[in-house]
């Protein structure tokens, strides 16, 4: 772990030489436990992810583009919206942010690495290689179909195929990454901040970093038993959910929404978070009713976990849990909307820069609006027997995610590209994209309210012909998918392109950066700060540029600063893991074992072997890339 | 000037133009209820509509004001006033919308508990019950009352109280007949077992549609609501435990369809099935819940059912039933009314 | 506030005095949060499910009390030793703290024999597997998370006594046997609620 030589007194390493290990190239990455480089991984492979699930919805609506199309058979459609929600929220939104949170969260709060460098490396991978296990469906024949959510029992007994199999090892080995990243974050954030940093003076990036991390640690845990439930009960006989043996179909259905509605607030806290971040930096001012926002994140990470039964309100609870739920439903807008006005109100007498970044940011207010008030209107029980499992479930639930999640994860692309990768993106490729996407966004969505209301329930692979209105408004939603698909192209070309450019863009890239990742260098040396800074306030950068310096005072003197070293275990780790979870699937008992051996055995080494890392010396501290 | 005014109008009506293109449409659905438990859910929906379209007005006028007017201008260099907070604006965007949500949340208290309990109150009330059982990808549904079973169309009369009595055989299914009112899930095994109270105002036929995901079959579960006048209803009850006569020219058919069919299906008014029961089929619109009843589609569904509807649970007959045979089979079942 | 204080023999305990340490010891409270949401999922599937038998045997023809009791002054017993192990630990008596921490291990061990022979029994005499009811799967998918807890603290204490034995009590090996036995209370404290809610509670039917 990385950090000033005072503290080295503290250390008994004397005995023990260190060493720098000289990983380059492929191997660099693969064994780096530098979050800055980790944070670029966890970006790349989730925006593979995310164009994989966006293909799966694209085919899904070229299948609903006319009535009884045959682009996709009802096997095939059921299989490409699973995992087309699944492989959005799981392996794609998530990691993501995870990707940004890993890069900027400890430069935010003046640190040099997050906690535990080593477990953030194992959460990637972990990461990974449940995504390609869940994705192996693509290569057996036999992927997941009954839907992200996975109700028994459909998902258990009328599933024989490995397609479910697949699902419930998979999310489980990503998942342990999960966890590790919320333990990781937590950490971090509450150990590692910079002298001066209060809690209270922490940009609400981190503030959403911290409780979506919290939401985490207590979602995933719950979800990860769920899985549990769901293996034993499809490959060990397990009874959980069986009706026939007294098992009830319905304990899936807790488990599962427990864990899936903080899910919902573990995607779009960050977002928020975000738009805090890309709100008052283009518009020159400060986030209005800082102490506000903190206490409305922690108030809707709260609440998050008081409302899951409203996805339940049709499965006979009865009047008074119905109610109570839904009571607790609608609280959850009062603080959402403390937010929506507190950032019009950033932007009330400041001077607003309309780049892309900036673009997006603004963008989502009006759109995630809409999405929170049809989420109001869902939230109201009785109706709710009306809207259930429509259409307008679906527009709700993409109106808060694409038009909230997905517009702050490409706010913070193009925002903080250039701290990252020294270079910012093509300004009019991404306003190109910016309309587009929303144009698309918005053909998409809007008319599958209507849809919902008209009476077309959700995953349905066809519709009969006929229908007044079905067959115009399923046309353009299914259109409107093909504009977002080429936004998204747009980017990867924005994306291709800039990265031939110089890597020249500036330490404070955007000129008016106010929190501390901007007082660096971009990208930033390996090390992260030189010396560390010294807090006075909120967005501690831009006071110290209001008082005339061109640097962070330092919080200590020069001197040598420790780094942990790279390590190959984390992905020998994830693999066997992999070997474990294909054993167990295929009730191959030896390769299990010979999975679970590996990993053991890894644990052992790091447990056993200490590595104290290596020191950077003085004469070597200048401002150098990340590649130092 | 102008041009800058132009790159921005013309994206904006591009989006709304399409925002609009839901408005054309006939209303069906929830939107046009025929009961009175759809009529109250709809009145539901509009209430919290208003009231979200206030907020949305609010949100989009200030946030619209704010973008246009706030633009940095160029040469405008002085750092604008960096303001903390505005402790009253605070208190009015937390007050006014507990107070919105407190109008939405009194008459959703009422309804979902007038509802349920008039759900529960069928025992001690003068209403029909209705067991619907949910199969992938039909539904059953039996009449305790007066004797009858039968399959994916339901006759109910107008103006009086129904209570769907929900379960499922097999895997969740959930119950929606969007123009009497909201649905309810058909739970699998004995323990979880639901009561919907619907009331049809108007005779007519209403869509019935599976809400939750089932297999392969979800996307074609439909079924039909017939709602009729009681007097009718009584007639279509009479008629539905009449068994029809097998005249001479059916008969052939009658005798294969006890050998092949009666393993699965049943005739008699009364009796459960695994498959569906059959009495009355001849006066029924759909096969399989879609597909319309006519010879030419009931041979094919005989012979290879799995190619109009998939996921189908019904085995095919083409390798083990002759052309004549299936023939004779399609004459018999269109005598049953 | 995440920068060392004084240094040698000083007022923070040792594994408290390095940012690793705090950080270990901060990050395993949370881990033992997640799982108390794991345990917690777990009971409460258990607590629904229990009276499914599926004609099989319920806990009140199952359970054996003395036996149980027996692995709970086992277990109990074990989460005292390891608390004389911090106690030693925190006197700087490194071999003190591999004593307590091996009786610790010994002490488990004999509740995992127990535990084991316990579930062959059930098997045998009555057939009662993972397949045979909700009451069993639960029952095995229960305790059995807990004995795997237990079988892997046996292990990582093992490994940690060894540890001890080349390296010695250091501000790197310190933070590892706290939260070592962090996990051992925990353990013993989800075992107290198993006795309680599955074997009692079962008992009584």
């Amino acid at each position: 772990m990385a950090h000033a030589h005072a503290q080295a007194s503290a250390h008994s390493h004397a005995h023990v030489h260190e060493h720098k290990k000289r990983y380059t190239g492929i191997m660099d990455w693969l064994t780096t436990v530098d979050h800055k480089k980790i944070g670029i991984l966890y970006l790349g492979a989730g925006l593979v992810f995310f164009l994989i699930a966006g293909l799966e919805a694209v085919f899904v609506r070229l299948q609903l583009m006319y009535p009884m199309n045959n682009v996709l058979s009802a096997q095939q459609f059921n299989e490409m919206i699973t995992m087309h929600g699944t492989t959005m929220l799981f392996l794609a939104a998530l990691p993501i942010l995870y990707g940004f949170f890993n890069f900027i969260v400890p430069l935010q709060i003046g640190a040099r690495d997050v906690a535990f460098p080593f477990l953030n490396s194992l959460g990637f991978w972990t990461f990974v290689f449940g995504g390609i296990l869940l994705n192996l469906g693509f290569f057996t024949g036999s992927l997941p179909d009954a839907g992200w959510t996975a109700y028994p029992p459909l998902s258990t007994m009328y599933s024989p195929g490995e397609g479910m199999d697949l699902y419930s090892i998979g999310l489980q080995l990503s998942g342990i990454g999960t966890l590790l990243g919320g333990i990781n974050f937590i950490v971090t954030i509450v150990n590692m901040r910079a002298p001066g940093m209060t809690m209270m003076r922490m940009p609400l990036f981190t503030w959403t970093c911290f409780v979506m991390s919290i939401l985490i640690v207590f979602a995933f845990s719950a979800f990860a038993v769920g899985l549990l439930m769901l293996t034993f009960d499809r490959i060990f006989g397990g009874n959980f959910f069986n009706p026939t043996t007294g098992g009830n179909v319905i304990l899936w259905q807790h488990i599962f929404w427990i864990f899936g509605h903080p899910e919902v607030y573990i995607l779009i806290l960050p977002a928020f978070g975000i738009l805090s971040e890309v709100i008052p930096t283009f518009s020159r001012k400060r986030l209005f009713g800082y102490t506000s926002m903190v206490f409305a994140t922690a108030i809707i990470g709260f609440l998050g976990f008081m409302v899951w039964a409203h996805h339940m309100f049709t499965v006979g609870m009865g009047a008074v849990a119905n109610t109570l739920f839904s009571i607790a439903t609608m609280l959850i807008a009062v603080p959402t909307g403390i937010k929506i006005f507190n950032w019009i109100f950033t932007m009330w007498k400041g001077q607003i820069t309309f780049n892309t970044a900036n673009l997006f940011a603004t963008g989502f207010i009006p759109s995630f609006t809409m999405g929170g008030v049809t989420g109001v209107m869902l939230a109201i029980a009785a109706a709710d027997y009306q809207f259930q499992d429509s259409y307008f479930v679906v527009a709700h639930f993409h109106y808060v995610i694409v038009g909230g999640t997905v517009h702050g994860i490409f706010a913070a692309f193009f925002y903080w590209f250039p701290k990252m990768f020294g270079r910012k993106l093509n300004e009019t490729l991404g306003k190109i994209m910016f309309w587009l996407f929303l144009i698309g966004f918005h053909m998409t969505f809007f008319v599958q309210h209507w849809l919902g209301l008209i009476g077309m329930p959700r995953r349905v692979y066809t519709y009969l012909d006929g229908q007044p209105g079905w067959n115009e408004m399923n046309f353009v939603s299914s259109v409107g998918a093909l504009l977002m698909s080429v936004a998204v192209i747009l980017l990867l070309i924005n994306v291709i392109i800039t990265m031939r450019k110089p890597a020249d863009a500036e330490g404070d890239a955007w000129g008016d950066g106010r929190t501390l990742e901007w007082a660096i260098a971009s990208p930033p040396p390996e090390y992260n700060f030189k010396q560390v800074p010294l807090v006075r306030g909120l967005d501690p950068w831009w006071l110290e540029k209001r008082a005339g310096r061109k640097e962070m005072t330092p919080a200590e003197p020069v001197g040598p600063i420790h780094m942990p070293n790279g390590s190959i275990l984390p992905l020998i780790m994830s693999i066997g893991l992999f070997i474990a979870g294909l054993g167990i699937m295929y009730s191959q008992t030896i390769v299990a074992v010979l999975g679970f051996g590996v990993l053991i055995v890894c644990m052992v080494i790091r447990s056993l072997v200490d590595d104290p890392g290596y020191h950077i010396d003085p004469e070597e501290l200048d401002s150098k890339g990340v590649k130092a | 000037m102008v041009n800058r005014w132009m790159k921005r109008l013309v994206p904006f009506m591009a989006m709304m133009l399409f925002l609009l293109t839901g408005c054309d449409y006939e209303l069906a659905g929830v939107l046009s209820p025929k009961g009175p438990v759809a009529e109250r859910q709809l009145e539901l929906i509009l209430l919290s509509l208003g009231v979200m379209i206030l907020v949305l007005i609010v949100v989009f006028v200030l946030f619209f004001t704010v973008i246009v007017r706030f633009r940095r201008k160029p040469g405008q260099d002085e750092i604008p006033e960096q303001i903390e907070g505005n402790h009253k604006l605070e208190v009015t965007w937390t007050v006014i919308p507990i107070l919105l949500l407190t109008i939405l949340a009194i008459p959703m208290v009422v309804v979902t508990f007038n509802l349920e309990d008039e759900a529960q109150a069928f025992e001690t009330e003068d209403a029909l019950l209705i067991k619907v059982t949910g199969k992938q990808f039909w539904w059953e549904f039996e009449y305790p009352a007066q004797g009858i079973v039968t399959a994916q169309e339901v006759y109910i009369p107008v103006g009086e109280k129904v209570v769907f009595q929900l379960t499922a055989s097999d895997v969740q299914h959930s119950f929606w007949v969007p123009e009497l009112g909201g649905k309810k899930d058909t739970n699998v095994g004995n323990r979880n077992i639901n009561y919907l109270y619907l009331e049809a105002e108007y005779p007519g036929v209403y869509k019935g549609k599976c809400a939750e995901l089932c297999g392969q079959g979800h996307a074609l579960m439909d079924f039909k609501v017939h709602a009729v006048e009681r007097a009718e209803f009584d007639a279509w009850v009479k008629n539905m435990l009449t068994p029809a006569t097998v005249t001479a020219d059916v008969e052939k058919g009658a005798e294969l369809f006890d050998n092949t069919c009666l393993t699965c299906h049943a005739v008699d008014p009364g009796q459960l099935s695994v498959g569906p029961n059959l009495n009355g089929f001849a006066d029924r619109a759909y096969i399989g819940g879609f597909i319309e009843n006519n010879a030419d589609n009931l041979a094919q569904w005989i012979k290879d059912p799995l190619s109009m509807k998939p996921g189908v649970t019904m085995p095919g007959f083409q390798n083990s039933l002759t052309e004549e045979e299936i023939n004779e089979i399609v004459k018999y079942l269109q005598s049953l009314n | 506030m995440s920068h060392a204080h004084a240094e040698g023999n000083s007022i923070e305990s040792l594994e408290r005095r390095t940012l690793e340490g705090r950080n270990k010891i901060l990050g395993f409270w949370i881990f033992l949060g997640a799982e108390v949401v794991i345990f917690g999922t777990l009971f409460a599937a258990h607590i629904g499910l229990r009276s499914e038998v599926n004609f099989g045997p319920s806990g009140s023809e199952l359970f054996s009390l003395p036996i149980v009791a027996i692995m709970t002054a086992l277990l109990l017993t074990s989460s005292m030793t390891s608390v004389m192990a911090i106690q030693a630990m925190h006197r700087h008596d490194a071999k003190g703290v591999a004593v307590w921490l091996a009786v610790t291990v010994l002490l488990a061990l004999g509740f995992l024999a127990l535990e084991i022979y316990e579930f062959t029994h059930y098997v045998h005499e009555y057939g009662f597997d993972i397949q045979m009811s909700p009451f069993s799967t639960t029952f095995y998918v229960l305790v059995g998370c807990h004995g795997l807890h237990v079988a892997i603290g046996i292990i990582w204490i093992s490994l940690l006594i060894g540890q001890l034995f080349k390296k010695g009590l250091t501000v790197v090996t310190a933070p590892k046997i706290y939260v070592a036995s962090l996990y051992w209370h925990f353990i013993d404290v989800v075992w107290v609620f198993i006795f309680t809610v599955v074997y009692l509670m079962g008992k009584v039917g």
